[in-house]
């Protein structure tokens, strides 16, 4: 059972603001029926650009929900250029905070509302033109702006938790390489000082966190679709792995070398690892 | 607040008869039954009775019953078993709505170089017979069917896949999780080699289970240590539960004829009740063969979850094969494999009964569930 806050639950049994807006001048839909999710965000903003009155309508679990509710108090009686400084982790810590699962519940109501401002301004509505980003997860329509964004403002690390923020490679898994590259990117773009400075390590410490790190982290994800590593030799900074499973059979085992496996020993364990296949 | 449970193939509750006949094993006999004195002894006689009820209960020697500490044993004990005599054989054959404890041991061996077929279902959730057929080959070691589903209640066709399976002289397990109990089982007339199941889901505590292996069918343990459980599952004896386990087995067999006949009526005047107050939704899975105790009913527009918490706060225990009752993004792999529209795979709830299970619980969540449905659609964007 999910461990909600209280918040979540008194938005989700007492929704504040439900309801469709028949004055609505703004509209800002996303999700879908497939996806499991969707949110449709009415706003009724005056000619001084202050949003006057908001309604939603929400398909989706309790945190969806409460999400929407929550984001309703906020934006209410807010100038829109002032309401759109809200990002999706404002929503969360508004209700208390959402299990790590759930955070693109939050995300989906910023969406919603940028794309009702956006509708309002007169501008295209965001996600899923393709001058605003390449179409990544074509299960849940995510597009690597989505992912990028998602991963600035939430300072995202991993797959798994991208996965949690946008949904992106939560279904058939088939642009989870492609995330992989897109958080490589991202992560490079931070200068070395960010990541934590760590002593030099004798061989022995290197091998048993390297082993650590393969066993906590990169097994897991490798695990979600079928494949498996083994840590075969540390050699200096090389380090030796071979892949099982799925993964020994897959064209893109390169990839998952250095975009996965090198790229989180590099972050946990030290920063000029080179990881070689066996 | 009472608790309105339906949510027995989830976990059912210790029935007052068994917690009866654990007690004095909790208390008093404490001793090993492997033990040389009397005391120790007099324990041997009471795993003994158990494990007679139980191959009763199965129609099954009581030597081809051995005692696990779950169903979940059970199964990997299984797979274990079959592959290990076998080790010139390459091939497993299992369906894509097995429980996870078949379907994340399958996939462990396909990652250990095992060719493993997931036998496809249709939009009610059956097996393709003549494909079955199709995929049977020399070189398959084990062919594991569930008996029934957990989440839509579906009850394959064991005996004749088991026949068939004997036929071409391959290996044939279930895992009878959720059928020991509510529907009839004689293995004296159904050639099936192995057969799980577990103590919790009839009305026995967490922590038992019994891994059915016919006599003549080579095994290997997948627990060594002990010469206990005539050397094919080492550990010492779990004497209350296995003693509980037998209780249990023993009313599953005084009752199943009545319990079904009662867990049906209820069932269907719960399943009747909520699609004749809710409009646009549908049952999952195959009316026509599945247990007395199981509905998987799918709402349009809803989401599962929104559902499960709504009723939580009345008191009622359900359960739901959506996305977001997991963490997982998709709706569960038994939906997904059935198809379910996508406009209703979000808004499945499982209701399952019991033995216990009364007329007025019934009757509460008749009353509730469709209030529940109502608010829900009031706030969606999906109208229709």
């Amino acid at each position: 059972m999910w461990n909600y806050t209280h918040a979540v639950y008194d938005h989700f049994l007492q929704p504040h603001n439900a309801g469709a807006l028949p004055d609505a001048n703004a509209i800002g839909e996303v999700g879908s029926l497939a996806c499991g999710d969707a949110l449709k965000l009415y706003l009724k903003i005056n000619n001084k650009g202050v949003i006057e009155n908001v309604g939603f309508e929400t398909f989706g679990c309790a945190s969806a929900i409460a999400s929407s509710s929550v984001l309703t108090d906020m934006i209410k009686g807010r100038e829109v250029d002032d309401a759109l400084k809200l990002t999706n982790r404002d929503i969360a810590e508004a209700l208390g905070g959402l299990p790590k699962e759930k955070m693109h519940c939050s995300v989906m109501g910023q969406e919603a509302l940028e794309a009702a401002i956006r509708q309002w301004k007169g501008e295209p509505p965001v996600p899923h033109t393709h001058e605003e980003g390449k179409l990544v997860c074509k299960c849940f329509g995510v597009t690597d702006a989505q992912i990028i964004r998602a991963i600035r403002e939430n300072g995202l690390k991993t797959l798994e938790e991208a996965t949690n923020y946008t949904k992106a490679g939560g279904a058939c898994g088939d642009c989870r390489n492609e995330i992989v590259q897109i958080l490589t990117a991202e992560l490079k773009q931070k200068p070395f000082t960010e990541l934590r400075p760590r002593p030099s390590l004798t061989n022995v410490q290197r091998m048993q966190q390297i082993l650590k790190i393969i066993d906590d982290e990169i097994r897991p994800q490798l695990a979600a679709d079928g494949g498996d590593i083994e840590l075969v030799d540390v050699d200096g900074r090389r380090v030796v792995v071979s892949l099982h499973g799925r993964c020994s059979q897959c064209r893109s085992s390169d990839v998952t070398i250095r975009n996965l496996v090198e790229r989180l020993l590099r972050e946990h364990v030290e920063l000029d690892l080179i990881v070689e296949e066996a | 607040m009472n608790t309105a449970y339906f949510d027995n193939n989830a976990t059912s509750a210790v029935a007052p008869e068994v917690l009866e006949a654990m007690l004095p094993y909790l208390r008093d006999l404490y001793g090993n039954p492997s033990s040389m004195h009397t005391f120790g002894g007099q324990v041997a006689s009471a795993v003994f009775q158990a494990r007679s009820r139980i191959a009763a209960l199965l129609g099954a020697d009581p030597e081809e019953i051995i005692f696990t500490s779950c169903g979940s044993e059970s199964d990997s004990t299984a797979v274990w078993s079959a592959l290990q005599t076998q080790p010139e054989k390459r091939h497993l054959l299992t369906t894509r709505v097995e429980h996870p404890a078949i379907l994340n041991v399958a996939q462990y061996w396909e990652r250990q170089g095992y060719r493993v077929t997931y036998l496809d279902v249709d939009d009610k959730g059956r097996i393709n017979q003549d494909e079955y057929l199709r995929t049977l080959t020399s070189d398959t070691a084990l062919i594991s069917v569930m008996f029934a589903n957990n989440e839509v209640g579906n009850i394959y066709p064991i005996q004749r896949m088991a026949e068939a399976a004997k036929k071409n002289g391959v290996l044939f397990h279930t895992d009878a999780v959720q059928a020991v109990g509510k529907t009839p089982i004689d293995l004296s007339h159904m050639p099936v080699d192995m057969l799980s199941f577990s103590g919790h889901k009839i009305h026995a505590p967490k922590g038992i289970g019994v891994l059915y292996a016919r006599k003549g069918v080579r095994f290997r343990p997948f627990l060594r240590g002990g010469h206990q459980e005539r050397g094919r599952r080492a550990g010492t004896e779990n004497v209350p539960y296995i003693v509980g386990l037998g209780m249990a087995a023993k009313l599953a067999g005084e009752h199943i004829q009545e319990d079904r006949i009662d867990m049906a009526r209820l069932r269907d005047k719960l399943e009747q009740g909520i699609v004749a107050r809710v409009p646009d939704c549908l049952i999952n899975g195959d009316t026509e063969n599945r247990l007395p105790n199981t509905t998987n009913i799918a709402f349009k527009n809803v989401e599962g979850e929104a559902i499960l918490l709504m009723l939580d706060r009345l008191g009622i225990c359900a359960s739901s094969g959506s996305a977001c009752t997991s963490g997982s993004m998709e709706p569960s792999h038994v939906l997904r494999a059935i198809g379910v529209p996508f406009n209703y795979a979000h808004g499945s709830v499982r209701l399952s009964l019991s033995r216990y299970t009364t007329e007025e619980e019934v009757d509460y969540v008749i009353e509730h569930l469709p209030g529940i449905v109502e608010n829900l659609r009031a706030i969606s964007p999906y109208k229709n």
